[in-house]
């Protein structure tokens, strides 16, 4: 990798020099050095504080998402509703941040079990290999190359019931939340492990490993006390890269109708009904998908920040 | 080489048939049968005669057998009757799985020459001002919700400007060229600036590996100019790598098809898959979705033998 830097027809930048200091304050360097990531940061915190806090602040003035008000519909921003009212005349700025708990909270939550699954698949397939790494990988590519949004839809639909699963899985608002976590986690896994699994091969071999096991500790103990740690990096990164694109999954579903179920918002199914009555009321259907837009923007560069600042390598910025 | 394209298509085959076994158990588990469906619509019907009628069309068989009787059928091309067009689901399917492959065709046409410039641009000067700016746009592609991009160019094109449909195919009873075009324009600039963001990042990424290779440095050294460098050596190079990506990205071109047709009512595969699941109409929904997943699958595999056809190091074995 040496030779990276003089690559003959690449003008590399520069970046802070690295050497001579602990690997957490080279990770801070590296980070800060990606400015657009921080700002990402610092606008997803912001966003966050704002779904959590939000609508307590609003109950305080006597403000929810919830009381439909028919005679003051899609009514422009005035005193009282700074983004004026919806279809409903529900206050439009309230439901935005109750919207974005449940988004965010679907995001989050998605990607954390993604990266439970995700990583305890790549483990599996990379330490064992053989039958059960080819088997798992064969999978990984099938998944992959499936158009998921139809076979999404069609797990969306079914009647929970059927299987046997407590209703509480098959009703509306919250309900439909559990339910939309585990469907994107079924099929977002993929990424989190063909990554781990790429890690655990170029670990296993190395002489730490090998030390582990002449000490006779089990490959459970090795996979998870000495492999994990050493490959936290591609699963913090994937995992970051992952709440993004399961917010997306989750926006489209209930955009759909098939995602989380009205009264409760989220800023897809806040744009369900928006196409109907974008004539009428074009900030309707402007105001949710933006704010997702940003959300998601923020969290896919700052994965690419903390993969920039975690990659050992440093100059490879893929 | 014929020995690995037999494994491949015997894979192919194999998954397909597991899918359609998986969808036909999924559809199963969807609210109501069709006898339900009758039942909910003719009051007159007596439970004695829904029994009968099960019996008859063999809906109290076991799941298996059940299966086994509408495989025999699909093998032979005989799909069964669509509840919502009242004609053989081949016919319905037909005509909509051609306006989708225009639809998904010219988007990906689009979104390479789009992408394969840009991201050479961003790869020859890294870090500089052209590759941030390309790098954000391709970050924006791939981070904006699909629906919520549609709305958007919805609102200016045809809410605001009022130069393109808001929706559609053509014009009713209308069978011009022309106008045709103009209903193509919004959904396929939707899904272009959707599929492009992810191309431009593995154009630039390649690009980047390319160049830093020592057959580069070989061609620089002996003495080729820069351009004839990165025109006859690197290019070929880098883009042999994106064959694969290309395959792999049907699956989410589909997906974003699907939304992009709701959007537009545009009459492709998408809207008839969503719009059949919706509607309970089974054999439709079984049908069209095998048919997504045959095309992914074969997009893939023409993809392989594409990939070890045009690398000539690439060696499958007898």
């Amino acid at each position: 990798m040496a030779a990276d830097a003089e690559a003959p027809l690449t003008r590399v930048g520069r970046r802070p020099n690295a050497t001579g200091q602990g690997p957490w304050r080279r990770f801070w360097r590296r980070f800060l050095w990606h400015r657009l990531a921080v700002l990402c940061a610092w606008l997803l915190l912001f966003l966050i504080v704002a779904v959590v806090v939000g609508p307590a602040l609003g109950a305080a003035f006597g403000l929810d998402g919830q009381t439909v008000n028919l005679f003051d519909r899609m009514a422009p921003p005035g005193p009282g509703q700074p983004l004026g009212t919806d279809e409903l005349g529900r206050d439009l700025l309230i439901r935005l941040m109750e919207g974005g708990r449940v988004s965010l909270l679907v995001g989050i939550s998605g990607a954390l079990l993604t990266a439970v699954i995700g990583t305890a698949i790549g483990l599996a397939a990379g330490y064992a290999g053989g039958r059960t790494d080819s088997f798992f990988m064969r999978l990984t590519d099938a998944v992959i190359a499936l158009p998921l949004l139809p076979l999404l839809i069609v797990l969306a639909a079914i009647d929970v019931t059927k299987l046997g699963l407590p209703s509480a899985f098959a009703g509306d608002g919250w309900g439909s939340v559990y339910r939309i976590v585990v469907l994107v986690a079924l099929f977002g896994w993929t990424t989190v492990a063909r990554l781990v699994r790429a890690a655990v091969l170029s670990q296993k071999e190395r002489d730490y490993i090998r030390a582990a096991r002449a000490l006779g500790a089990g490959p459970m103990r090795i996979a998870l006390r000495h492999i994990l740690p050493n490959i936290a990096s591609p699963i913090i990164v994937a995992t970051t890269l992952s709440i993004g694109n399961i917010m997306l999954a989750e926006s489209v579903l209930s955009f759909l109708g098939l995602g989380i179920q009205p009264p409760l918002p989220s800023w897809g199914n806040m744009l369900t009904n928006a196409q109907e009555i974008i004539w009428q009321a074009p900030a309707l259907a402007i105001w949710p998908g933006a704010l997702l837009f940003a959300t998601v923007i923020a969290c896919n560069i700052l994965g690419d920040g903390l993969q920039d600042a975690l990659d050992p390598r440093g100059d490879l910025r893929h | 080489m014929s020995g690995y394209l037999g494994r491949r298509i015997a894979e192919t085959v194999f998954l397909l048939w597991l899918m359609s076994f998986l969808i036909y158990a999924l559809i199963g588990l969807m609210p109501g049968d069709p006898i339900d469906l009758m039942l909910s619509a003719d009051p007159e019907i007596t439970a004695e005669d829904a029994a009968r009628l099960k019996a008859l069309q063999g809906l109290d068989r076991p799941l298996i057998e059940r299966y086994g009787f509408w495989l025999q059928g699909a093998v032979t091309g005989d799909f069964g009757y669509s509840r919502l067009y009242a004609r053989p689901v081949v016919d319905v399917i037909g005509p909509r799985l051609v306006n989708t492959l225009i639809l998904m065709g010219t988007s990906l046409v689009l979104a390479l020459l789009l992408a394969i410039p840009a991201g050479i641009v961003a790869a020859l000067y890294p870090r500089g001002l052209t590759d941030s700016t390309v790098n954000l746009l391709a970050f924006a592609g791939f981070s904006v919700p699909s629906f919520w991009l549609g709305l958007i160019l919805i609102i200016v094109f045809a809410v605001q400007l009022g130069w393109l449909p808001a929706g559609g195919t053509a014009p009713v009873g209308s069978t011009d060229l022309l106008d045709r075009l103009r209903y193509l324009i919004l959904p396929v600039l939707t899904l272009t600036l959707l599929a492009a963001g992810t191309f431009v990042r593995f154009v630039r990424a390649a690009m980047l590996e390319a160049l830093r290779e020592d057959f580069i440095r070989t061609a620089r050294v002996k003495g080729l100019s820069r351009t004839a460098v990165v025109v006859r050596h690197a290019m070929p190079h880098a883009m042999l790598s994106l064959v694969t990506i290309v395959a792999l990205n049907v699956g989410s071109l589909f997906s974003g098809s699907l939304v992009v047709e709701t959007i537009f009512a545009y009459l492709g595969m998408g809207k008839l898959i969503y719009d059949s699941i919706m509607g309970n109409d089974y054999n439709l929904a079984l049908a069209a979705l095998l048919i997504a997943t045959l095309v992914t699958l074969l997009a893939n595999l023409v993809a392989d033998i594409a990939y070890g056809w045009l690398d000539p190091r690439i060696d499958y074995g007898g």
